[in-house]
């Protein structure tokens, strides 16, 4: 069918289509209108919408919730990311499935309300204490915040971890038009424990398996904690405890970048110049590519779908036989450290940035880019 | 202890862990006597504690547990209870906790979530080194208050109590019938929250000479009531929310989006940014909107962004509307090929725009706005033929874009009007409206 539609509208939509029943949320600009369309149809169909008396108190719900069976899914922007950080914390040690929508605005702090901006980048990434990885996945289009809402509860399903889904003020607020495919019974598979056997919070038997559940109300009890534990869900400093949850919480992730990398390549053979880009600056990207192409150019694209982790296997595939690395995000540099960390010598990372509230241009991709 | 067949305390967890003589423990036996004497299973009851001495708790008890962060013990508890009605959700919380987070339980009372909170007030933080909290009397000495406490202490039973708990009560580790209170509180419906006086045997008894004597002198002295202070008889609140709220349609029925499958053709051949700049409250946003899905309909690809400031009805509204018979990748209008500016406030913030226009370029302007000096072909707008139209500024941009389709040939005037008809509630006003926009007079220049 063809919509026409924002990407907070098609946010809700892909969270209505997932199976999402519970959003508790705080509003602010760019992304209060996630939490209005999903007031208007979830509780019509079984969940619940809740406004926190603040982001703290909504994200608490929002796990609350999730240990009780729930699919859970709060959207902000990045100051209510701020004062998610300790939650965010606590949902990655307590393994709690979330989708965390952060609808981009320009910072630091209130910023210039409301400026889009790529600011929270390494932001997400970063964000609370211990430096235990998260998930975090951007859409270019309308279509693309629909279909990555979807994978984003996937996700949060299949490794037990705040999946976060970085859109921006641009990509949120933009209407467009768009061919939408809704999906069908899209709602993910949640791995529970079976009744009548014992139940272990971390009874996982490889450090990189994800433990399946039980939820509060449940078959078995449950025993959660924001603390370090043992396999039993107590509290522990035992160092042979310490090392496997730790070690677990790491490995979950890492071990399974390439299951989570989601990329787009248009590699063009013989190019020297290849331009890396994600969210909303991706757009301009591809734009960028086509009028290189068009005035005979050999260039490469690459954007990232999946911001963490790194799909590293995926970049350095891209960047065979390129000499010039070409990164657009609105902000002063920030994957550009991801991508240099990827290079050799002999490739050259240009970072095009722009920070005055204004998008990036496919005409300053080329310029800067040196492709005219 | 745990010698009742019933007890929820576990076996294999005991001993608890506190000082010796601090009231902790008193509270959770008397807390193990409630949950017997209310026929309570393991299975039925949820446990959430906060940080502090208090925050080991859940370990002891055979219940389901979950031991959260600093002050957000209530909002978990609102969480679980939100998620699941049928289970007994009770937060134990100490005065720092409730400190910290006292305003997640000032909003669970006024909401009467109904969950069960029993606050462990010994006056300091006896896990950091014995800090004074937000509840320590005045005078008091404590680590961090060496000269004595200057603050006043915070009434928790009052806070929850005047902003709607459905019952608050205030009781000390002395009352000899504990256990018979806190059944009282986890049995009545809604928010309910006990105040729960004790001594701290590491720092503030000793400190202070605090015994049970000058507890109930402290009581006196800043006339804090004993014994259940507040009650109603509010509905609890996710038996409330479900009862008003929550249906069981269909996921695939409840949100219809609009299929805008193409009914003509247009003529454009290549990407073509329009603005139309006005004033907030003047449907600038709708009719922007309605354009884009005009040209949808002509088989055009359509990205509308909006630019208008904080405040909502006052300003400006300005709607940049980007057509293209290929994929809009750009939303960022540059150089528009048509502007239409209807009021001051628009028409002021897109002077910029303007000045980038050149002769291959239109420029629509009311007839009321000032003269400017432009490249642009320039058409002046007047209303003084659409009868009662004139003056209706909400139709204004609405029926601009009509006059604007009406005298090119960028898309059938038909598309528009299908997409007008998509909101059924305002398709009659607005169909009339571009009717009369045929009626609007343009002077060329």
């Amino acid at each position: 069918m063809t919509a026409f539609m924002d990407g907070n509208q098609a946010v809700a939509l892909g969270a209505l289509d997932a199976g999402c029943d519970f959003f508790a949320g705080y509003p602010i600009t760019p992304a209060t209108e996630i939490l209005l369309h999903l007031s208007r149809v979830l509780p019509e169909v079984g969940g619940l919408v809740i406004q926190g008396e603040d982001e703290i108190a909504s994200l608490g719900f929002c796990i609350g919730a999730a240990m009780s069976g729930r699919r859970a899914m709060t959207a902000t922007s990045g100051p209510g990311i701020s004062l998610y950080s300790e939650n965010i914390g606590l949902a990655i040690m307590g393994e709690v499935p979330l989708v965390i929508v952060n609808v981009q605005r320009m910072g630091p702090a209130t910023g210039a309300a409301t400026t889009g901006a790529q600011g929270d980048t390494q932001f997400l990434r970063w964000s609370t204490s211990g430096g235990y990885p998260v998930i975090v996945l951007a859409p270019t289009t309308v279509k693309e915040c629909y279909q990555l809402t979807l994978k984003a509860f996937q996700l949060a399903e299949r490794f037990r971890v705040p999946v976060f889904l970085a859109t921006d003020k641009e990509t949120a607020q933009t209407k467009t038009s768009l061919e939408l495919n809704r999906a069908a019974d899209a709602a993910p598979e949640r791995i529970t424990a079976p009744p009548g056997e014992l139940f272990y919070p971390l009874g996982m038997e490889e450090l990189d398996q994800v433990p399946p559940m039980s939820p509060f109300g449940g078959p078995h009890i449950l025993r959660f904690t924001t603390s370090s534990h043992d396999n039993e869900g107590y509290l522990t400093k035992d160092p042979e405890a310490l090392d496997r949850l730790n070690r677990h919480l790491w490995e979950k992730i890492e071990q399974h970048k390439e299951e989570i990398s989601l990329v787009e390549t248009d590699l063009e053979d013989g190019a020297e110049h290849l331009i890396l880009s994600y969210g909303i600056s991706a757009r301009s990207a591809r734009a960028a590519l086509k009028q290189a192409r068009s005035a005979g150019t050999k260039v490469s694209l690459l954007t990232v779908h999946s911001l963490w982790p790194v799909p590293e296997t995926a970049i350095r595939k891209a960047l065979e036989g390129i000499r010039t690395v070409i990164v657009p995000e609105l902000n002063l540099g920030q994957y550009t450290r991801e991508i240099e960390r990827l290079t050799n010598d002999n490739q050259q990372v240009i970072g095009v940035h722009r920070v005055d509230g204004g998008l990036i241009s496919p005409d300053q991709i080329l310029r800067e880019g040196g492709l005219v | 202890m745990n010698s009742e067949p019933n007890s929820t305390l576990n076996p294999d967890t005991l001993p608890l862990p506190f000082c010796p003589g601090c009231g902790h423990g008193t509270i959770l036996e008397n807390l193990d006597q409630a949950l017997i004497k209310l026929e309570l299973k393991p299975e039925e009851a949820v446990i959430v504690t906060d940080i502090g001495c208090a925050g080991l708790s859940d370990k002891y008890f055979s219940t389901h547990a979950f031991h959260g962060l600093h002050g957000r013990s209530a909002t978990y508890a609102t969480g679980i209870k939100l998620a699941r009605p049928e289970l007994k959700v009770i937060v134990l919380v100490g005065d720092g906790g409730f400190g910290i987070g006292g305003h997640h339980f000032l909003n669970a009372a006024r909401r009467n979530i109904g969950i069960k909170v029993l606050v462990f007030n010994n006056f300091n933080y006896g896990m950091t080194g014995g800090e004074h909290s937000v509840t320590t009397p005045p005078g008091a000495l404590t680590s961090s208050t060496p000269k004595g406490n200057l603050e006043q202490p915070l009434d928790i039973v009052s806070s929850v109590g005047v902003n709607g708990a459905n019952l608050a009560a205030r009781t000390t580790v002395f009352e000899p019938d504990l256990s018979s209170m806190i059944a009282r509180v986890l049995d009545y419906p809604g928010f309910c929250l006990v105040d729960i006086w004790e001594i701290c045997t590491a720092y503030y008894g000793p400190q202070n000479r605090f015994n049970k004597t000058s507890l109930e002198e402290t009581l006196q002295e800043l006339n804090f009531g004993t014994g259940v202070l507040f009650k109603k008889d509010r509905q609890e609140f996710s038996r409330r929310y479900r009862e008003s709220l929550v249906g069981e349609k269909d996921r695939r029925e409840i949100l219809q989006i609009q299929d805008l499958e193409p009914c003509c053709q247009s003529s454009l051949s290549e990407k073509k940014e329009v603005v139309i700049a006005g004033a907030a409250g003047a449907k600038i946003a709708t009719a922007g909107s309605l354009f884009s899905q005009g040209a949808i309909y002509a088989g055009l690809q359509a990205a509308q962004r909006g630019n208008y400031p904080v405040t909502v009805k006052t300003g400006h509204s300005i709607a940049e509307v980007t057509l293209s018979p290929e994929e809009i990748l750009s939303v960022e209008v540059e150089k528009p090929a048509v502007l239409i500016a209807l009021f001051p406030e628009g028409f002021e913030k897109v002077q910029h725009l303007i000045a980038r226009m050149d002769d291959q370029d239109l420029l629509i302007l009311h007839e009321d706005l000032p003269e400017i000096s432009t490249e642009a072909e320039t058409w002046r707008l007047n209303y003084g033929k659409t009868g009662r139209w004139r003056r209706k500024d909400r139709y204004r941009a609405l029926m601009a874009v009509g006059k604007y389709l009406q005298e090119s040939s960028l898309y059938p005037l038909e598309a528009l009007e299908e997409a007008v008809r998509l909101k059924p509630a305002y398709a009659e006003e607005n169909l009339a409206a571009l009717q009369a926009s045929q009626k609007i007079e343009v002077l060329r220049r």
